[in-house]
């Protein structure tokens, strides 16, 4: 089969629907467009019982007791912001503290840094230099003024997953709520917020196949009952939490994205865990001082985070253009620094520069990881023939002994 | 990001990549930037007795926009002598390459590193005319870091 370019291996960032989704979302659009909240008709009881259904779905899929458990949102990013801030409002009688860590998702961290500005106190955990989060300083940092910890369940660049369930058993024995970003984890690692004792989880349905402006917080409701103060008013949808007409054709991709991942999830991370490793392997094999950011076992299956030494991210990516793909470097952002993910473990600046994150799916071939394999190979060693800091590296001089003028 | 043709025609067919014997009194070296803010550039000059630039090399640590800045650093200042040299401004560079406001600083390092090639060239000159004796012309640059 013809590679289609650029290959895409970047589905950290988003996937692309899968087509049995999108058959799924159709008839929602024209034939079943009822809203969800018109109980005068059978438009409106079409559109419910689809929304019921895939709230049943997705609970069940996430070991929720019920689809009750499940506010439908836009996206992950409105479901962190309804946990963070609505549990913090709900129960600021009870506690101004929260705990969460330096490699959360911005959604979760600048909620964080709004509650800050309004009285409450955030514990923020840093990850190891494996981009591992340890229990015991998440348990160290609780307090009696503590409400809240939040916890991803897999870090978004680095691919490391979390001990969701060795926090979740601390909080639950310190009668703290525990909310989980499981965006990048669910579906491709094991998550059961009744076995991990989550009692908020933000979802959504990009990441695995299903459409964009939907996604979901878990609330658990029963031991313990979670509320939460809504954070946009209106209509009272989803039981009070989220007002909003229901992205009904969203919700059906949502499920059906969903129910692919329950019947093909084990083997398909396997499958991709190969490709993975393929990839990791050549690449390792013929070129030097490449090294893995993130855990090496404890890692979404289709996360590949590699620093090359001595090569500029940004610059590797204008050369590996035939791949979509993404930087820690500074140069990929707007703000010229580095990510924060890579920073807050101690990687090394320079290393944080060098960074490229693979993020391999569903639809990539082995055919496009042995081509991509080549052509980063060919174009590392390219930009290091271009490369003072390589050419140092080889007559043996330490570019840490240098002194450099930061600019 | 878009970028304009003739920087992607510096990036992917880079000019004068290469390295010079930084102990030869002829060559002047200039490494500027730092690693950890994602961009070094190692830019040297070989020096006539007549102050002419013959040869230009360089080697660059950076995105893009820093490989072709100090490309095309090179191109431009081959042939010239170091005080024309030493008036290339980096808007001049940013200009040729069409440079987007996030990657300006790319060519202020390929200015910097022109001149700080060109400091060096004329510190070693001014030390060696010191030790032959010979009355010195200018006052010594201040070295740059060495190598």
């Amino acid at each position: 089969m013809a590679l289609k370019f650029p290959i895409y291996m970047d589905n950290h960032a988003t996937t692309p629907l899968d087509k049995r989704v999108l058959e799924a979302m159709l008839p929602y659009f024209t034939q079943d467009f009822g809203n969800a909240a018109s109980r005068t008709h059978a438009y409106g009881w079409h559109a419910e019982a689809a929304v019921e259904d895939a709230r049943d779905t997705i609970a069940d899929y996430i070991g929720a007791e019920s689809g009750k458990e499940i506010v439908f949102t836009s996206g992950a990013t409105e479901s962190d912001n309804l946990a963070i801030k609505g549990v913090a409002e709900y129960y600021k009688g009870k506690g101004n503290h929260i705990i969460t860590t330096t490699i959360e998702h911005k959604a979760v961290l600048d909620s964080c840094k709004r509650l800050e500005k309004e009285g409450y106190t955030v514990t923020y955990v840093t990850a190891g230099r494996d981009g591992l989060v340890n229990p015991a300083e998440i348990e160290a940092a609780i307090t009696d003024k503590t409400i809240l910890v939040s916890v991803m369940l897999a870090n978004n660049e680095v691919g490391t997953i979390q001990p969701i369930g060795e926090i979740g058993a601390i909080t639950r024995k310190r009668g703290v709520l525990f909310h989980c970003d499981a965006v990048q984890g669910f579906g491709k690692t094991p998550f059961d917020v009744a076995r991990m004792n989550v009692d908020l989880a933000s979802l959504t349905a990009h990441k695995i196949y299903g459409p964009k402006g939907v996604g979901a917080l878990y609330v658990r409701r029963s031991k313990p009952r979670v509320r939460l103060v809504a954070q946009m008013d209106g209509g009272g949808h989803e039981r009070g939490n989220r007002s909003g007409t229901l992205n009904v054709p969203g919700i059906v991709g949502f499920a059906k994205a969903v129910s692919i991942f329950k019947q093909e999830g084990v083997a398909e991370a396997e499958r991709i865990r190969g490709l993975r490793d393929r990839l990791h392997g050549t690449i390792s094999k013929e070129l030097d001082s490449v090294f893995l950011n993130g855990h090496a076992d404890k890692r979404l299956p289709g996360n590949l985070n590699l620093s090359f030494s001595f090569v500029e991210g940004e610059g590797l990516m204008m050369a590996i253009k035939d791949v979509a793909v993404s930087s820690g470097s500074a140069c990929t952002s707007a703000s010229l620094e580095p990510s924060y993910v890579l920073r807050s473990m101690g990687l090394d600046e320079e290393l944080a520069h060098s960074s490229i994150r693979f993020g391999l799916g569903r639809f990539n071939t082995e055919e496009e990881v042995d081509y991509v394999a080549k052509l980063v190979i060919d174009k590392v060693k390219r930009l290091r023939e271009l490369s003072p800091l390589y050419e140092m590296h080889q007559q043996g001089i330490d570019i840490k002994s240098i002194q450099w003028a930061a600019h | 990001m878009a970028y304009s043709d003739k920087l992607l025609d510096h990036y992917e067919n880079p000019r004068n990549v290469g390295t010079l014997d930084k102990d030869d009194p002829s060559v002047g070296t200039g490494l500027v930037g730092a690693p950890a803010c994602g961009d070094v550039m190692r830019l040297q000059i070989r020096v006539s007795p007549e102050g002419v630039i013959e040869d230009a090399r360089f080697k660059t640590f950076g995105c893009g926009s820093a490989i072709a800045s100090s490309s095309l650093a090179t191109e431009w200042i081959k042939g010239k002598n170091i005080d024309e040299a030493a008036g290339i401004k980096n808007s001049q560079i940013a200009e040729e390459l069409s440079l987007p406001p996030v990657k300006i600083h790319c060519s202020v390092l390929a200015e910097d590193a022109i001149k700080s090639a060109i400091e060096d060239y004329k510190a070693k000159r001014a030390a060696r005319l010191a030790l032959d004796g010979a009355p010195v012309e200018a006052p010594a640059a201040t070295a740059p870091a060495s190598l």
